[in-house]
C-alpha cells in the first residue's frame, strides 16, 4: 500500500487523477474501520489532512462553503446559528471522538443512505463542490448527488472540495431515530427547512430508501396549501406525514423493518415541521 | 514507511510502520504506550482515546501516517508530573475495576474539565457517550468526573 499525502489542493488533485484508485481518507471514520477489519485493502491512501483549505468554512456570496475536511465538532461550535439543521445532524454522529475527526466531505464520499448529513443537506438545497484535474469544478446538486446505495456522482478522479450552503432563511430541524441517543447509526431520519421567503418546505429523508432522498410530492403539497400565517392544520399535518412516508423505498434489515420505518418518517416528519412551524409564527409574532 | 511526529513532548519516529497502520498501533507496539486500550478498533468503545493536536480522538481510527508531525498526548503524557487530578478521581471514587475502559475516559474526561469548569451531569454523560465500560456501571465514573472538576475548579 502506498500512502499519499499532498499539501495542497493541486498536488490532491494530481495524486487522484494519476491513481484514481487511491482511496481518499480525511477522519478515518469509515475507511480505517474498514482497513482495521481488512474489509478494504486499496493499493494507496490519499490521505487530504495535510491540505489545510479543507478543514476551514467561509461566507462566500451569502452562501456557507465548508471545506470537505471540516470536522462535525466545527460545524456544532461554529455554525449552530447559521446552518441549525446540519449542526442538530452533526451533534448526533456517533462521540465526541468521531465528531472531532469524521467529515461531511467524508459522509458524502461514503454516501451510504445512513449518513447523518445527507437529510439536512437535500432540505436546504446544499451544493457539492467536486474537482477534477481534467475536468475542473462540478457543483452537484445534494438531491442529484446520490445515485443507490453507497454510490454517488463522484468520479473515480474526482474529490470532494467542499459543500455549499444557503443560511437558514427559517426554521431547520432534524430528527433521528435510533436505540440509544449517542453511537447510533439511524434507523431512519428526517431533515425539514422552511424557506419563507419561497414560501416553500425542504425535506430530507435518511436511511428510508437506497439513498437519502427528497419528499418532492409532500414539499410540493405543502408549497400549494400551506398559509403561512396561521396555524398548522391538523388535516395538513397529517397529509404531509403521509406523503413523506410515501416517499420512502425502506427495507427491512438488523435496525428495522420496513414498516417501522415508514410509520417514523411520518411520525417525524409531523413532528419536526410542527417545531418549525412553532419557530416560524413566534419569529412572525416577534 | 517512517513517521515522525510529538507524543508527550518529545518527538519520537516510529520505523517500517506500514501504509494502513493505525496510530493506536504505533503507540502500543512501536513506541512502548501501551497506556491506550485497543478493544474494538472500530470507533465504537473510546478506550484508544488519546489527543491529536488539541482535541480528543481515537486513535484506532487516525491512520499513522496522519500523525506526521502532529501533536499526540497519551493518557501516560497526562501523569509526567504526578497523577492529574482527574486521574486522582478516578481511584479515590472507586472508578476503575478491570481498569481496561479507564485510559479513554481519563483522557475524554480530562478534555471535557478543559473546556467546561463545572460541567451538568448531561454534559459528563454527552462527554463521555463515546466510552464503554463493562464494569463499573458508570455511576463511580460520574463521581470521579464531579470531583476532578471540584479540585480543578478549587486550584483555579
Ligand atoms: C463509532 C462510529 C460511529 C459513527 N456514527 C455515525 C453517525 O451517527 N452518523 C453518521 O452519519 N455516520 C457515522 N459514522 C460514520 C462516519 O463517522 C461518517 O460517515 C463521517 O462523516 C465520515 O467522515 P470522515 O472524514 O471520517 O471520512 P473518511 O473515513 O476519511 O472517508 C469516508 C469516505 O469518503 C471518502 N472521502 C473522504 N474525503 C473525501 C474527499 N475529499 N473527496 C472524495 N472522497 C472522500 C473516503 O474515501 C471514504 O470512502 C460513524 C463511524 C464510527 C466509527
Ligand atoms: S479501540 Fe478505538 S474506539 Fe475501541
Ligand atoms: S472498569 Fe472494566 S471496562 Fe471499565
Amino acid at each position: 500500500m502506498e500512502f499519499l499525502r499532498p499539501t495542497t489542493w493541486a498536488e490532491a488533485l494530481a495524486a487522484k487523477a494519476d491513481q484514481p484508485d487511491a482511496v481518499p481518507i480525511q477522519g478515518g471514520t469509515d475507511v480505517m474501520v474498514e482497513i482495521n477489519f481488512s474489509v478494504r485493502r486499496p493499493p494507496a491512501l490519499l490521505d487530504l489532512t495535510a491540505v489545510p483549505e479543507l478543514a476551514t468554512w467561509s461566507l462566500d456570496g451569502g452562501r456557507y462553503r465548508i471545506g470537505a475536511a471540516v470536522p462535525y465538532s466545527t460545524i456544532i461550535g461554529e455554525l449552530g446559528g447559521a446552518l441549525p439543521g446540519l449542526a442538530q445532524a452533526a451533534r448526533t454522529v456517533g462521540s465526541p471522538q468521531i465528531r472531532n475527526r469524521g467529515s461531511v466531505g467524508g459522509n458524502l464520499g461514503a454516501a451510504s443512505p445512513a449518513g447523518d448529513s445527507h437529510p439536512p443537506l437535500l432540505a436546504a438545497g446544499a451544493a457539492v463542490e467536486v474537482e477534477s484535474r481534467g475536468r475542473g469544478v462540478r457543483m452537484i446538486p445534494a438531491d442529484a448527488f446520490y445515485l443507490g446505495v453507497k454510490r454517488s456522482a463522484l468520479l473515480p478522479d474526482e474529490l470532494i472540495r467542499a459543500v455549499h450552503v444557503e443560511p437558514a432563511a427559517g426554521p431547520q430541524y432534524f430528527s433521528k431515530v435510533g436505540t440509544r441517543n449517542a453511537m447510533v447509526i439511524a434507523v431512519c431520519s428526517f431533515a425539514v427547512a422552511l424557506h419563507p421567503d419561497e414560501r416553500r418546505v425542504g425535506t430530507g429523508l435518511g436511511s428510508a430508501a437506497p439513498t437519502p432522498r427528497r419528499a418532492r410530492e409532500a414539499e410540493e403539497f405543502l408549497a400549494a396549501e400551506l398559509d403561512w400565517s396561521a396555524p398548522l392544520q391538523p388535516a395538513l399535518l397529517a397529509r404531509f406525514g403521509e406523503l413523506c412516508a410515501g416517499a420512502a423505498a425502506p427495507i427491512d434489515d438488523v435496525r428495522g423493518t420496513a414498516g417501522y420505518r415508514r410509520h417514523a418518517i411520518a411520525v417525524l416528519a409531523r413532528r419536526t415541521l410542527t417545531w418549525a412551524w412553532h419557530d416560524h409564527l413566534e419569529r412572525r409574532a416577534a | 514507511m517512517r513517521v515522525t511526529f510529538t507524543v508527550n513532548g518529545r518527538e519520537e519516529t516510529a520505523e517500517d510502520v506500514w501504509e494502513g497502520e493505525s496510530l493506536l498501533y504505533v503507540l502500543r507496539e512501536r513506541l512502548g504506550l501501551p497506556g491506550s486500550k485497543n478493544a474494538c478498533e472500530q470507533g465504537e468503545c473510546g478506550s484508544c482515546t488519546v489527543y491529536l493536536d488539541d482535541a480528543p480522538v481515537c486513535a484506532c481510527l487516525v491512520a499513522a501516517g496522519q500523525a506526521q508531525g502532529r501533536r499526540v498526548r497519551t493518557v501516560e503524557g497526562l501523569a509526567e508530573r504526578g497523577l492529574d487530578p482527574v486521574q486522582e478521581a478516578f481511584v479515590e471514587t472507586g472508578a476503575v475495576q478491570c481498569g481496561f475502559c479507564t485510559p479513554g475516559l481519563v483522557v475524554q474526561a480530562h478534555d471535557l474539565l478543559e473546556r467546561v469548569e463545572r460541567p451538568s451531569d448531561a454534559e459528563i454523560r454527552e462527554a463521555l457517550a463515546g466510552n464503554l465500560c463493562r464494569c463499573t456501571g458508570y455511576e463511580k465514573i460520574l463521581d470521579a468526573v464531579r470531583l476532578a472538576a471540584e479540585r480543578k475548579a478549587a486550584a483555579r
